[in-house]
């Protein structure tokens, strides 16, 4: 086996709120491939939010370490340089715009960052076409639908040409179309620009389409595994207050009916192929 | 309702007159109002307003724009000039009825008073109309750069006036939503006393409140997220840049100026 390159690594990673008694973050170790997609899965207040806070330097750990593109958080620049290699798009598309025009609100890390004018321009064009939002550079962001709202709040992050995204919830307020842009724009960024995605959701359907999953539960990582091994393990899943996707659940069901199809079924298209394939064999 | 409401009412365009650096406008204007108020006489004015007409003319923006953004000041214009035309000192007495008179001096003072409010305005309105909020903070906050050197917080003050009018709209539409929401539950907030309707508007305040601070923590994050971490060090996409479209305004403005000084010095009014 070749040898692995991880953008964030996590060894007895913790995190205490202020006051609480608990771990929000308790004794997580994780290992992030570089150009992997990543979901996040877990239910409300496991400690999703909090971990990704975490991978961009947002808070600091108060036990264990975390090496985010082998830089570890101990003063105010490793936070800087941190949040510049791991950039993170939030859940509210209206509370994390900055400017009263987009193009504007995508120039605002690059001039953060203190690149030369020329250079921000070239990025925030760049940045704008990639996530589909040229043609809107000049409006007005309240102006926006939800979806478009949070193509520009990637365009902002990706123009500062980070290693990683962490996207926190980004999908869950916005419409079904708006969930399909967002999902669509970082399938795209992570399969033709190399960059690493880590997407929290509590949305099975949007946990399946990545290469791996790591289920978190009160501040734990129960399990991590790809999706189809995930899935199967239902009754597990249960457990931690997921619910398995329609067809995983249907397919662990007739085998225990006996009929033996593939535990590893996520999409209407896998079931029927596999119904069709074991219709033929019987 | 609400959100008819346009804020700093701006007039998108390309003419001279918007392509001038917000700088050499704000300062521009600045100057203007000075002369507004040293000018002495009739000439004076009338020689600023013509120059707000040849302004106005070359920046495409209508008359009827203008004069609809004298109205609301309409009531402060004829409620001094009023003030002026009683209460003014003077000894040519045109007009007495008891404690009431209107003196030759008190009808001048009245007249020059209205005219300087309505000059004022016009050519404030002549820079919110041509300047886009942005480009209006953004050339304050390099004209008051060099106070930064005594604590004077420049970069905070642009960057939160920026904020707050990329929130106003999304606020105001926040507004319309709970009180659409608060009426749907039977709300009232348009019968009753003054007292009564300030009550009925208090579930309205609350959620906003709540509303806002949540957002400020968020925004908050999101921006420390994205490496802001104050002025310094920070670099402009579109710096502003002083053009010779800029030295030829300062130097038509010179001329304005030199006039109404030389028309004060001799006492032309
Ligand atoms: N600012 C805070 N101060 C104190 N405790 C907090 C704070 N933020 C979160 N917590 C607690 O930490 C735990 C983990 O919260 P976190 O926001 O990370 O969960 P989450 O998985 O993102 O949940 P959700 O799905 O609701 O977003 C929760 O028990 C929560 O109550
Ligand atoms: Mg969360």
């Amino acid at each position: 086996m070749s040898d692995r390159e991880y953008v964030i690594k996590a060894e007895n990673l913790s995190f205490r709120y202020e006051g609480a008694e608990r771990y929000a973050v308790d004794h997580v170790n994780l290992e992030v491939e570089k150009g992997e997609f990543l979901a996040v899965l877990g239910r409300n207040g496991s400690g999703k939010s909090t971990l990704g806070k975490l991978f961009n330097a947002l808070i600091e750990p108060t036990e264990g370490t975390l090496t985010v593109c082998g830089m570890e958080c101990k003063t105010e620049d490793d936070a800087f340089a941190i949040r510049q290699k791991c950039g993170m798009v939030f859940q509210n598309p209206d509370n994390q715009l900055v400017a009263t025009i987009v193009e504007e609100d995508v120039a605002f890390g690059p001039e953060n960052l203190g690149i030369a004018s020329e250079e921000i321009r070239r990025r925030v064009r760049w940045a704008l076409e990639t996530v589909g939002m040229l043609e809107y550079r000049k409006n007005a962001p309240h102006l926006l639908s939800g979806g478009q709202k949070q193509r520009v709040a990637i365009a902002g992050v990706i123009a500062m040409k980070p290693e990683i995204i962490v996207f926190d919830e980004s999908t869950s307020m916005l419409d079904p179309i708006g969930r399909e842009e967002v999902m669509r724009v970082a399938k795209q960024l992570n399969r033709e620009n190399g960059v690493t995605v880590v997407w929290i959701t509590h949305f099975m359907e949007e946990a399946a389409q990545a290469d791996r999953i790591a289920v978190v539960h009160n501040g734990s990582i129960a399990m991590a595994d790809t999706p189809k091994k995930i899935f199967s393990k239902g009754q597990a899943l249960k457990a931690f207050g997921l619910e398995t996707p329609d067809m995983s659940y249907l397919a662990q069901e007739l085998r225990s009916a006996g009929i033996m199809i593939s535990d590893e079924i996520i999409t209407v298209e896998e079931m029927e192929v596999e119904l069709c394939r074991y219709k033929s064999n019987t | 309702m609400l959100s008819n409401i346009t804020i700093g009412q701006y007039f998108p365009g390309t003419s001279f007159i918007h392509r001038l650096d917000p700088r050499t406008k704000i300062l521009l204007t600045v100057m203007l109002i000075v002369c507004i108020f040293v000018s002495k006489g009739f000439m004076g004015f009338a020689l600023i307003a013509l120059f707000m007409l040849f302004c106005a003319k070359l920046s495409r923006i209508s008359l009827k724009f203008i004069i609809r953004g004298l109205k609301p000041i309409a009531f402060i214009v004829s409620f001094t000039f009023i003030l002026n035309l009683f209460l003014g000192a003077g000894t040519d007495v045109i007009w007495e009825w008891g404690v009431l008179s209107i003196t030759k001096q008190g009808v001048r003072n009245a007249v020059y008073m209205a005219v300087r409010l309505v000059l004022l305005v016009t050519g404030t309105q002549l820079l919110t109309l041509t300047t886009s909020p942005i480009a209006l903070t953004d050339g304050l906050e390099r004209l008051f750069s060099p106070f930064k050197k005594i604590g004077f917080p420049a970069h905070e003050l642009a960057m939160m006036m920026s904020i707050a009018l990329r929130f106003i709209p999304t606020l105001i539409e926040e507004t319309e939503k709970i009180t659409k929401a608060q009426k749907a539950r039977g709300a009232d907030f348009e019968s009753g006393n003054l007292l009564k309707r300030a009550k009925a508007m208090l579930p309205l305040l609350i959620p906003l409140f709540v509303g806002s601070f949540r957002r400020a923590d968020d925004l908050a994050m999101a921006m420390e997220a994205r490496c802001y971490r104050g002025g310094n060090g920070r670099t402009k996409m579109n710096p502003l840049t002083f053009a010779k479209i800029d030295l030829i305004a300062a130097g038509v403005f010179t001329a304005l100026f030199a006039a109404i000084i030389v028309l004060n010095i001799f006492g032309i009014f």
